[in-house]
């Protein structure tokens, strides 16, 4: 275990130096051999006290000069692990668009491997769900029903998550990156032992049947692909809106399995007392295709009125920046960005929003964004799809009415 | 009441800038910090010690130079300090930093609430407070934003999920992740930081959380980073003024008609 610099392949170029976000690499003047006989005159050296193993280093560095190894488990009766499950989500009754894609994606990677695809559904009244989610590609539903699923609790998901993997043997396991995905996979990998990527927005196989997970960190700057080699399942959340479902087939074939539980598998510590839903917003941040933020350029907590206009033409969600927040304009349930949320709508208007780093970490990964500001050397420019220049009182209004006029035909 | 908060540190975002020829993210110098979801978890603990009485111990698995985010909660009121430092606890993924912070958490003993942020912004994964939950059997409470009730057997509170608030009780002891809307931490005070500078902070290695050597670190944990990529995120946008917005209206309606919007 450990990392350390090959000292015949180090060239002292410095990149890795520049990489280490921990301050754990030094430069030194040390004149040394390469093997190719060449001399060179720097060194890079690794601070130990400082390094975290994170591994970033190893890849940038051209002469493949820094080592990282690792011990790895062995798990044994890996090869019983076959299938592909999904975490069909529901909340509140209702089937989240996100199950039905990753049962078009579980669909992909179990074609790819040549295994069943299961998803799993629990809830209460179910009727009609697992029908549908053969229809977008489930080979297998296995529907866990009871009154007291009907809303998320994190013990008895939990336990019965991991009563199922045992009894089925899934080779991979995927739930959305959503509050309710995110808090069931951490528990449940947790208990079992065995590695779970969070927020992936890439999945792939390979020949060996590894689930190739890439997911964005450090806010979207860096992509890492990780893989779980050893253990089984190979746990992931996937990040809702980034795979698209499939076309719903109604005359596909599957199979509904009813599976009985038994009542401590039921039992929980926590007891869920009631539903608040929030009325600042017809449809929250995370579930809505098109997001219009509002940032400092509006100036005053009653301007995002017209940001919520723009949202009622456009069928979209508002957003806010961080800054909007903490003065108290808008609820802390917008806020986009590092310490909000992270969103990928299709769409995404950024009026008034200078673009700070901790902004763009939140909302970089939208498919096409625009952004009005008038300042024209604005960041959020640099990331945007389309800019318009100018200030954002004469513009949104005018923008809306083109819009308006343009989407009624 | 025995508080335990977990805190990480991490590297400061405003280091780092958008290298707008190559789109890649460059960071000028290095400058760690507390994440910042954890100075909510810290301030959260030392309110419901004023509130019901107790202590507040942080912990915090790390390289030695993390000792200096635990003397900066000190700083802020925190009674006892340890910090995980080992090399064979680094390079630790979700899985094994949950099993190592539950193990100092066992050692510790005896407590009633361990608060974490929701998250950690260099990892952005979520999957530690529950993880730790988890290892140590105890229930949780992720995204709470409010605390409705505590006492010293119970709690109540308000999770923010998508589109609402779900309200959870549970019996103690339990883990609870926060969001920013729960508080506003407060800042050190000049005693605080007297205190901070003075403070003892344990460390303690593998040995003395009585942590299974296969379990931690880079070994122990069962995923594996195999490539690391720095994607160009800059775009080749299409920029318009206030004369042109018939142009940029005409750009948003073809996209929004390309993604089936319209």
């Amino acid at each position: 275990m450990g990392i350390r610099i090959i000292k015949d392949k180090c060239t002292g170029c410095g990149i890795c130096f520049n990489v280490c976000q921990y301050g754990a690499i030094n430069m030194t003047e040390e004149t040394h051999v390469l093997s190719n006989g060449k001399e060179v005159k720097r060194l890079a050296i690794i601070d130990l006290e400082k390094c975290t193993l994170c591994g970033e280093c190893v890849k940038p560095c051209p002469t493949n000069a820094i080592e990282l190894k690792a011990e790895t488990h062995k798990f044994e009766g890996k090869e019983n692990y076959k299938d592909v499950m999904v975490f069909a989500e529901q909340r509140r009754g209702e089937l989240e668009e996100a199950a039905l894609e990753l049962v078009g994606k579980g669909r992909e990677l179990a074609d790819k491997l040549n295994v069943a695809l299961y998803a799993l559904l629990l809830g209460k009244d179910l009727k009609g769900k697992p029908e549908k989610l053969i229809s977008y590609g489930a080979d297998k539903v296995i529907v866990v029903a009871d009154d007291s699923l009907f809303n998320f609790l994190p013990e008895p998901y939990t336990n019965i998550l991991i009563d199922m993997i045992k009894k089925y043997k899934p080779s991979i396991f995927l739930a959305p990156s959503t509050t309710q995905g995110r808090a069931l996979l951490s528990r449940a990998a947790g208990k079992i032992y065995t590695g779970l990527t969070a927020d992936c927005t890439g999945l792939d196989v390979d020949a060996n049947g590894n689930l190739l997970q890439t997911r964005p960190a450090f806010g979207g700057s860096i992509k890492a692909r990780i893989l779980t080699p050893n253990m089984r399942p190979q746990m992931a959340t996937v990040r809702p809106k980034v795979f698209k479902p499939l076309e719903e087939d109604t005359n596909r074939k599957g199979e509904i399995i009813e599976e009985k539980v038994s009542g401590e598998l039921l039992k929980s510590t926590t007891k869920f007392e009631k539903w608040i839903k929030d009325t600042t917003s017809a449809i929250s941040i995370e579930d809505a295709d098109i997001i219009i933020s509002g940032g400092r350029g509006l100036g005053c907590s009653d301007n995002f009125k017209i940001l919520f206009k723009l949202a009622e033409v456009l069928g979209g969600a508002v957003g806010a920046s961080r800054p909007t927040v903490d003065e108290g304009w808008i609820p802390y349930s917008h806020q986009v960005g590092q310490t909000g949320k992270t969103v990928g709508p299709k769409m995404y208007i950024a009026v008034g929003i200078s673009g700070a780093i901790q902004h763009l970490e939140g909302m970089r990964s939208s498919d096409f964004i625009i952004a009005i500001n008038k300042d024209p050397d604005a960041p959020i420019f640099k990331v945007a799809d389309v800019g318009i220049v100018g200030d954002l009182f004469e513009v949104v209004p005018l923008l809306k009415e083109k819009l308006k006029r343009a989407i009624n035909g | 009441m025995k508080i335990i908060v977990c805190i990480k540190q991490v590297p400061d975002p405003e280091h780092a800038k958008m290298d707008a020829e190559s789109g890649t993210v460059v960071r000028e110098g290095v400058e760690l910090m507390v994440n910042p979801f954890d100075l909510y978890a810290v301030e959260e603990g030392l309110r419901l010690k004023e509130k019901i009485g107790g202590e507040v111990i942080a912990i915090s698995m790390g390289p030695p130079q993390a000792e200096g985010a635990l003397r900066e909660v000190i700083g802020m009121g925190v009674d006892q300090a340890a910090l995980l430092t080992s090399r064979d606890f680094a390079g630790a993924d979700t899985w094994a930093t949950s099993y190592t912070l539950a193990k100092a958490c066992q050692k510790i003993g005896n407590y009633d609430v361990i608060i974490c942020g929701k998250q950690a912004i260099d990892g952005d994964t979520a999957q530690v407070g529950p993880g730790v939950a988890a290892q140590l059997g105890i229930p949780q409470i992720t995204f709470v934003r409010k605390i409705d009730e505590i006492s010293e057997k119970n709690i109540k509170a308000e999770r923010l999920v998508e589109g609402g608030y779900e309200v959870i009780s549970s019996p103690l002891p339990l883990l609870i992740t926060v969001v920013k809307e729960i508080n506003e931490p407060r800042l050190p005070t000049l005693k605080g930081r007297l205190n901070a500078k003075k403070a003892e902070i344990a460390n303690w290695g593998p040995e003395d959380i009585g942590a299974d050597k296969d379990k931690i670190g880079i070994n122990g944990s069962p995923t594996k980073v195999d490539e690391i990529f720095t994607p160009d995120l800059s775009k080749d946008g299409k920029i318009f003024n206030i004369e042109q917005l018939d142009e940029a209206a005409e750009e948003i309606v073809k996209k929004q008609k390309e993604m089936g919007l319209i």
